[in-house]
């Protein structure tokens, strides 16, 4: 099936090409370019392309393919970098250089690393559809591998080292079944029932698992303008997080960053599993410099994925960097395609489409009776640090825990730069009550004395900025120094030294022996004792957050 | 390729530096066409859409003198390139590429697109060697290195291209420092500049005598070219850091031009305004440059990129210094108010940012204890500018004796360490004052 190209504006084309689907793949160009139908007319269909159409000609021809978008699921992603189009990178840059040429690496199989497989049936079995012909495994991942298609007999079936693309079975009708198969991006994969419980997602950073707690299977998003530290808070969380599985997605942002991510992330354990990071990481890569359609496509692809492992029952966590780009991908096809602007020039459906994607979020019983879990973290970018914008106020209404990241904290570099009085977690309640069993019975507590101290500090400190320090009594000035520490040596945490992670019994120690020495002072002070004479109050060192 | 020259004298339309061509046969996306004007003149275009047999065509340069009638449009067939060669250092071209300095035009050794094509992030090395700029707000507080991307935020009247002609006097890279060859190269892009402020550019480029490539649109010459300006020489950087190996350090001077020409371009096109009237796709169009810095694994050479963005009405969050600040590796913002006080460079260090500072410091790369200082210096700081709404209140009799220390402390961070006047210093003599100034106020490090 084959048309031409009629126009071109923007990352659109229209073609002149009658029995497209809506959401059809097709090739477009001689060179072949990637696109999407994503409108249909009596006489045309529009076509949003997700590579540059910079040199494309009107009158080049158009391929259909038949199918949609999808992507490839699989043993061999793990510890990979895709883009939004899951194109390997590696092998792109082995077969293209390092820049990235409209049209190529189509053909590159996402899982082509080798694979054992583990044979559970032998050939000459009669199989039912559906019925697990082995086990690849990848790493410490067993992947159980079904047969496609209805009932047959098996011609033949391998075992141990195989090629990752390689059939792995082949029934007497012919047909083969490989480790990978495909799957629409846009269809969320299917399971038994979505489960109503939380537990605790482990972050290592104490402000977000001390304050708002974050659980598996929930989601929260965390503005911030620019220099907030977004990515460094993404980044942190990607690197500690007790799951079994992360997938994180640049989306719209820089590359520079995304090499610095691959560095670190090469020479770092998981601190939970102390298997190497990588190995449990699947990065997609969309680049601010790469054309926005794909952009748009790679939260997609990335969702998929890691629905893909939510599916074996995994606790996944995805996190995204930032889903305002993608937002703005979305009004910019939106704008060539010519339809009418709701908000700032933000399609309609962008809060529905928003509420769609935060739908994909939960704890779930699978197909096969296992329980797996996907959380999504999502940073935001509002546009001047102003948190009215629609993308976060469409995101409020759907996410269960809000960070916002504060400029002034952020200037007078306190990281993370979560406002310890805008932020909140509904998830607070259940998963406190999680760790009060599991970490100590006095968690709850201590977080509702860490609270009001904090609040109360804040209402001195308008005191203060009228009589000066000095002109507070013993008790408030006590409790001031107390808020200082619990700010600089608590909800601090420096990204760069070993306190970059900090595991719940040690968030429970630091803030029992803050609030403890608090204590002993306020009941000296209580005696009569003067404030000079209370030893605990020397300065905090400077800049000693570790 | 097509056999034969498209020329069509079709025009529908003409409204500013937009023309509507109709009946062309297959018009390509980006392609260059050449508009020659009734009277025999030529200028460049670029088509910028198609629907049917009607397309758009962005014209650079002056449109004044089109008509309907005589005006012809030649397709090229060819998407924008660039001419590339060694023999473009040390020349003076104009926003489209011609001689500006009376040499005739050298002969390319080959040709690459202006767009560009984005990097592979897997190919993306990590940046981290440090570009020593004798500043010390910039080398102690926000460090630069090699692959960066680092604007600087300033304000009408505000010594911006003091800052950047200091830069690009005395950038050297710390490696090049310790003996190693220099093989520095500047690519100079002035957009929109007023002339005094080229000719002051123009003698520190030459004070440099290191090379130098310079693309220079004036306040008079067109406004589309400010739009193809940058890219020519982001193009030519690209190839003297990844072809031939060398350090290309890119300054871009004013942002706030080229996006307004980008937005003039967009209000003629009746696209959806965004923000302050910029289109909605200001975000990726500016990515389209900045992202253009980089460093390849395995291979020498790297584009760091300067650009400076003059903010309207010295608001931070307008649109452009807003959407360069989600793009770009950090700012360094100057302060108005430090220059009333005659502080130079008037450098506010608590907005300004280096992302990618951490790898560039410490031992090995600085000087061990690089961070720290820079750690105690912010925290200081910090808390003395907060002091100072307090004293604004209570007057400064009214304050404790710790807090007026704390506020004489920010008073002599301005004045010894921001404050260098046109000395230039090295990362050693930056920590070594840093530190002096820390134990005089007896603030010891961690």
């Amino acid at each position: 099936m084959s048309g031409r190209i009629v126009g071109i504006s923007g990352p659109t084309v229209s073609v002149e090409l009658a029995g497209l689907q809506l959401y059809e793949r097709v090739r477009v160009g001689h060179v072949g370019l990637l696109g999407e139908v994503v409108r249909l007319e009596r006489d045309r269909a529009i076509v949003q392309v997700y590579e540059s159409t910079r040199g494309l000609c009107v009158g080049e021809p158009v391929e259909g393919t038949g199918a949609q978008l999808t992507v490839h699921l699989g043993p061999g992603l793990l510890g990979q970098m895709f883009d939004g189009l899951q194109r390997p990178l590696a092998a792109v840059l082995e077969a293209q250089g390092p820049f990235i040429q409209p049209g190529g690496g189509h053909g590159l199989s996402p899982c082509a690393s080798p694979l054992r497989f583990v044979p559970a049936r032998q050939a000459g079995d009669a199989i039912a559809g559906g019925e697990i012909l082995g086990v690849a495994e990848e790493g410490a991942f067993r992947h159980a591998i079904r047969a496609t298609g209805g009932a047959g007999v098996l011609r033949s079936i391998a075992s141990g080292e195989c090629a990752g693309d390689a059939p792995l079975a082949v029934f007497e009708d012919g047909r083969e079944v490989t480790a990978w198969h495909e799957w629409p991006v846009r269809v969320p994969r299917p399971y038994r029932r979505k489960l109503a419980q939380f537990e605790p997602l482990v972050t290592g950073q104490r402000c977000i698992d001390f304050l708002f707690p974050l659980a598996r299977g929930g989601s929260a998003i965390f503005p911030g303008g620019f220099g907030t530290g977004k990515t460094l808070l993404e980044q942190s969380i990607a690197k500690f997080a007790d799951v079994d599985i992360v997938i994180y997605v640049g989306c719209g942002e820089r590359g520079n960053e995304m090499a610095e991510m691959l560095d670190d992330f090469a020479a770092l354990d998981d601190p939970w599993s102390r298997r190497p990071l990588m190995s449990r990481t699947v990065v997609v890569v969309n680049t601010s410099n790469m054309p926005v359609a794909a952009r748009e496509a790679s939260i997609y692809t990335a969702v998929t994925l890691a629905e893909y492992y939510r599916d074996q029952g995994c606790h996944v966590l995805l996190l995204a960097d930032s889903l305002s780009r993608w937002a703005e991908a979305l009004r910019e096809i939106s704008s060539a395609l010519e339809e009418m602007p709701g908000e700032e020039g933000y399609p309609t459906y962008l809060a529905s489409r928003m509420a769609e994607f935060f739908a994909r979020a939960g704890v779930v019983e699978t197909l096969d009776g296992k329980v797996g879990s996907l959380t999504v973290l999502l940073s935001i970018s509002p546009p001047g640090g102003d948190f009215t914008e629609p993308v976060t106020q469409a995101c409020l209404r759907n996410t269960g825990a809000f960070f916002m990241l504060d400029t002034a904290l952020a200037h007078r570099r306190h990281f993370p730069a979560i406002h310890w009085f805008q932020s909140f977690s509904l998830y607070e309640a259940e998963v406190a009550a999680h760790l009060d069993r599991k970490v100590a019975p006095d968690w709850s507590a201590l977080r509702q004395e860490t609270r009001a101290l904090l609040q109360r500090e804040e209402s001195l400190r308008e005191v203060a900025e009228i009589v000066g320090t000095e002109g507070l009594q013993d008790a408030d000035r006590l409790l001031m120094r107390t808020a200082e520490r619990i700010r600089r040596e608590f909800l601090a945490q420096n990204a760069y030294t070993d306190d970059a992670f900090s595991s719940p019994q040690r968030t429970h120690e630091r803030i029992s022996a803050i609030l403890g020495g608090h204590r002993e002072a306020a009941a000296r002070l209580a005696r009569g004792e003067r404030l000079e004479d209370v030893g605990v109050l020397q300065a905090v060192a400077p800049g000693k957050t570790g | 390729m097509r056999l034969s020259r498209h020329s069509y004298s079709t025009l529908r339309s003409i409204q500013g530096p937009l023309v509507f061509v109709d009946r062309v046969m297959e018009a390509r996306m980006g392609e260059v066409v050449s508009i020659i004007f009734p009277d025999g003149r030529e200028t460049e275009g670029e088509v910028l859409r198609i629907e049917r047999d009607t397309v758009l065509i962005q014209v650079v340069g002056d449109s004044r003198g089109l008509d309907m009638d005589r005006t012809r449009v030649v397709f090229t067939d060819a998407v924008k390139r660039a001419p590339l060669s060694l023999a473009v250092l040390d020349r003076v071209f104009s926003g489209s590429f011609r001689p500006l300095d009376g040499l005739p035009m050298f002969v390319p050794e080959q040709w690459a697109p202006v767009a560009g094509l984005p990097m592979n992030p897997v190919a993306r090395a990590r940046p981290q060697e440090m570009i020593e700029t004798g500043f010390s707000t910039i080398d102690g507080l926000n460090t630069l290195v090699k692959g960066q991307k680092l604007p600087i935020f300033s304000c009408a009247g505000l010594p911006s291209r003091e800052v950047a002609a200091g830069i690009l006097e005395h950038a050297r890279s710390t490696a090049a420092a310790s003996g190693a060859a220099a093989t520095s190269v500047v690519v100079f892009v002035a957009l929109g500049l007023a002339h005094h402020e080229y000719a002051y550019y123009r003698q520190s480029l030459e004070r440099m005598q290191g090379e130098f490539v310079a693309f220079i649109n004036l306040a008079q010459d067109p406004v589309v070219e400010r739009l193809l300006a940058p890219r020519y020489g982001l193009t030519v950087a690209e190839h003297l850091a990844f072809a031939h190996g060398r350090d290309v350090l890119v300054v871009i001077t004013d942002m706030t031009n080229y996006c307004d020409a980008l937005r003039e371009v967009s209000t003629a096109r009746e696209e959806l305004p965004g923000r302050r009237g910029y289109p909605g796709y200001l975000y990726s169009d500016l990515a389209s440059l900045y992202e253009r810095a980089g460093r390849i694994k395995g291979r020498p050479g790297s584009v760091t990129l300067l650009p400076v963005v003059t903010m309207p009405e010295d608001d931070i969050t307008h649109p452009i210094p807003d959407l360069t600040g989600y793009i770009t590796e950090g700012q360094v913002v100057l302060s108005r108010e430090l220059h009333q006080r005659g502080i130079f460079p008037p450098v506010d260090v608590l907005p300004s940012l280096s992302r990618l500072m951490q790898q560039g410091i410490g031992r090995g790369r600085t000087r061990e204890d690089h961070r720290a200082i820079a750690n105690a210096l912010y925290m200081h700081y910090a808390s003395g500018r907060d002091l100072r709404r307090l004293e604004a209140i209570v007057g400064r009799e009214g304050m404790g004796e710790g807090d007026r220390h704390m506020l004489d402390f920010a008073d002599a961070f301005e004045r010894e360490i921001v404050h260098q006047g046109d000395v230039r210093r090295s990362i050693g003599e930056t920590l070594d004052l840093s530190r002096a100034l820390l134990e005089r106020f007896g603030l010891a490090l961690p």
